[in-house]
């Protein structure tokens, strides 16, 4: 075990694979230099042809990591932030998603599309916002959303090793943050929830970035002896639903935490997904915070009054716990 | 930079391969077109008759290693790389023993094993797609080249652009093939087209020909270059063939267009550059076969086309519990 940021955790695990398995190609906009860190010194140690700045042409960018995965390779596309994807949206989409189902599975992608995404950063709308819920919607593509460096670590290794394509999301401006990470090659299955904190009263699942504010509030909670059972889905697609499920059937309650804006948010799924399948447990309605349906603005307290945040966590788990289901009828 | 068949010497039996390869696909679409047009076959379907000899004149010269990517228009690209007409036309109607087992259908037939990575329903996707397949190629250092099939339309999105210059950057072993068939689906080309599309590689510095597409020695010439030039190292070439598509742009377009957007003159006027009946000729003067020769090809075409429809016919529909995850996920 040791402290590691999260951008070194990825760092070092790009390298790491790179280093074992030499059908990992990786290329993207100045990935030689590297603007957040995370494939900084690749290119010396792998070589000019395996580590490659892409010229700003996303369009061809994610259509390249399709063609060049269809012929034999392990393609780790480094789309720089996530609003970017949408530049480069259609091989994303319309390819990578669909090609091996379209082509009754003479082929598999593993094709990593990773980048930064989220707000919180006065990065304004256009480099801010939360696009997974997207991908989610596309069917053919696994979703991975690391919350901590061993995370970062556990499931880009994953990611790498899958013979799909993934989109692995780090949240911007975390790449800072450090945390443990176990010693050697520490690998997560995609799909595997981790419970964060344990409780009996709430269940709160929070995506990505979401999951250190909901920990906080978890946190505070307990000490009014209100239990928090907090999971980290860690990738929504495949998504833990059991994890989920058996922690709702045992709470009753559930909360979701999601910086997505609302309108079709991960959240939203989440939700539909409970109140689907375990509807007779639950105790009273199921409550998403997430981020209102505006575009994320640039000045710090515009802002931070749009992002869940610890407070607007916990207020929305002490209101729910005074209104169990039935109270108004 | 057009140059005549005269320096190129093609044995009997070579010329009978182009001239079979070509029929076949043209006996093919017109099967399908007719099948299209009687309600049997569930989708759309977009005819490559006219364009023959572009897909045979380069795909001939193809290894199975090497890469193609084709457009809305496929099934010729299809059978010139060597697709099987059976698993294409059962493809088509929608059944089990198709290529892609029905979930592909006529816009997405594709064959990895024969390095067909398929048709497209997005126009100018298999530019992209094919940039990186050739990527791959030249870190495999095998001497693989990747082809993208296009129309004039698809050279109208901005990937071309982005993949010129991506690819002669790197020196990719990648050839642009625009096949400009006078239409961007029911808009002439001059209406949404500026200046000349071989044209839009001089900037990048990419090589670069304009050719008679009807002309499949003129092709087959302008594609051993290329060929040539992506396996030494040298990067990229974009090819614009000069065609004409007989057919509408998708069958049946009659029922729903408003109005017409080409005259019955043009058609027949372009009609008379058919590439199949001028190779015949060709193939006649230079005594390298007999009328009864072709005639004889024409027959087996025939032969092996009713045969694709009959295996389609008798094929089951695939049955809906064998779609879904299995196909979504490796
Ligand atoms: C991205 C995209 N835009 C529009 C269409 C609709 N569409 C299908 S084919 C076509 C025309 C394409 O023309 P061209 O590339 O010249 O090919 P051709 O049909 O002439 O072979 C259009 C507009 C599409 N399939 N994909």
């Amino acid at each position: 075990m040791a402290k590691k940021r999260m951008i070194q955790a990825i760092n070092e695990t790009l390298d790491s694979e790179m280093a074992k398995d030499p059908k990992i190609v990786l290329f993207g906009e100045d990935v030689e230099i590297s603007l957040f860190g995370d494939t900084v010194g690749l290119k010396d140690r792998h070589g000019a042809h395996r580590v490659r700045n892409m010229p700003i042409s996303e369009t061809v960018m994610s259509g390249m990591a399709v063609g060049a995965a269809a012929a034999g390779y392990k393609v780790v596309c480094h789309m720089m932030f996530g609003n970017f994807m949408y530049t480069g949206f259609d091989s994303i989409a319309n390819q990578a998603s669909k090609l091996r189902y379209m082509t009754a599975g003479q082929i598999s992608l593993p094709i990593v599309y990773m980048s930064v995404f989220g707000g919180g950063r006065s990065a304004a709308a256009q480099h801010s916002d939360a696009m997974h819920p997207m991908f989610m919607n596309l069917g053919g593509i696994k979703v991975a959303l690391p919350a901590t460096p061993a995370d970062a670590a556990g499931l880009l290794r994953a990611s790498i090793h899958d013979p799909n394509p993934v989109v692995f999301l780090q949240a911007a401006g975390r790449g800072g943050e450090s945390g443990d990470v176990p010693d050697g090659e520490v690998i997560f299955e995609l799909g595997k929830a981790s419970t964060v904190h344990d409780g009996d009263d709430i269940t709160m699942v929070a995506i990505g970035a979401m999951v250190r504010p909901a920990l906080r509030a978890a946190k505070q909670l307990a000490e009014d002896g209100i239990g928090v059972d907090l999971i980290d889905p860690r990738t929504m697609v495949p998504l833990d639903t059991d994890a989920i499920l058996s922690s709702v059937r045992r709470t009753g309650r559930l909360v979701v935490v999601d910086e997505a804006r609302d309108l079709c948010s991960a959240a939203s799924h989440v939700a539909a997904v409970c109140a689907d399948q375990c509807f007779e447990a639950l105790k009273a309605p199921i409550k998403r915070v997430t981020v209102p349906d505006v575009a994320i603005p640039y000045s710090p307290p515009l802002e931070k009054a749009l992002l869940p945040n610890e407070g607007s966590i916990s207020a929305t788990v002490r209101d729910l716990l005074k209104k169990p289901a039935g109270a108004e009828a | 930079m057009t140059s005549s068949g005269a320096d190129t010497n093609f044995s009997n039996e070579q010329m009978l391969g182009f001239y079979r390869d070509m029929l076949r696909i043209r006996r093919v679409e017109e099967q399908l077109g007719k099948d299209s047009l009687a309600g049997n076959l569930p989708g759309a379907v977009h005819l490559y008759i006219g364009q023959e000899a572009v897909g045979v004149g380069i795909c001939s010269q193809l290894r199975d290693d090497d890469w193609i990517a084709s457009n809305h228009r496929g099934h010729g690209h299809f059978l010139a790389k060597g697709g099987d007409t059976r698993l294409l036309v059962a493809e088509v109607y929608g059944r089990r023993t198709g290529i892609c087992r029905g979930h592909g259908g006529s816009m997405h037939v594709a064959d990895f094993s024969k390095g067909i990575i398929g048709a497209n329903g997005i126009v100018g996707a298999g530019i992209s797609i094919t940039t990186g397949a050739a990527w791959a190629a030249q870190l495999d250092g095998n001497g693989a080249v990747g082809v993208a099939f296009f129309g004039d339309g698809a050279a109208n999105q901005g990937v071309l652009c982005e993949a010129l210059n991506v690819s002669t950057l790197w020196k990719l072993p990648v050839i642009f093939v625009c096949e400009n068939n006078g239409f961007s689906e029911f808009s002439p080309y001059s209406t949404v087209t500026s200046g000349s599309i071989a044209d839009r590689a001089k900037p990048y510095g990419a090589a670069h020909e304009t050719i008679d597409g009807n002309d499949l020695i003129e092709v087959w010439q302008c594609a051993a270059r290329a060929i040539k030039r992506a396996r030494d190292g040298e990067g990229p070439t974009l090819i614009e063939a000069r065609t004409y598509r007989h057919s509408g742009h998708v069958v049946g377009e009659h029922t729903f267009l408003s109005g017409t957007y080409r005259s019955e003159e043009e058609v027949e006027q372009k009609k008379a550059g058919d590439p199949i009946p001028a190779f015949a000729k060709r193939i006649l003067e230079a005594g390298q076969a007999s009328q009864a020769d072709l005639d004889r090809i024409d027959a087996e075409i025939t032969a092996e086309v009713a045969e694709a429809v009959a295996f389609a016919e008798e094929s089951p529909y695939p049955d809906p519990a064998d779609q879904g995850a299995g196909y979504m996920f490796a």
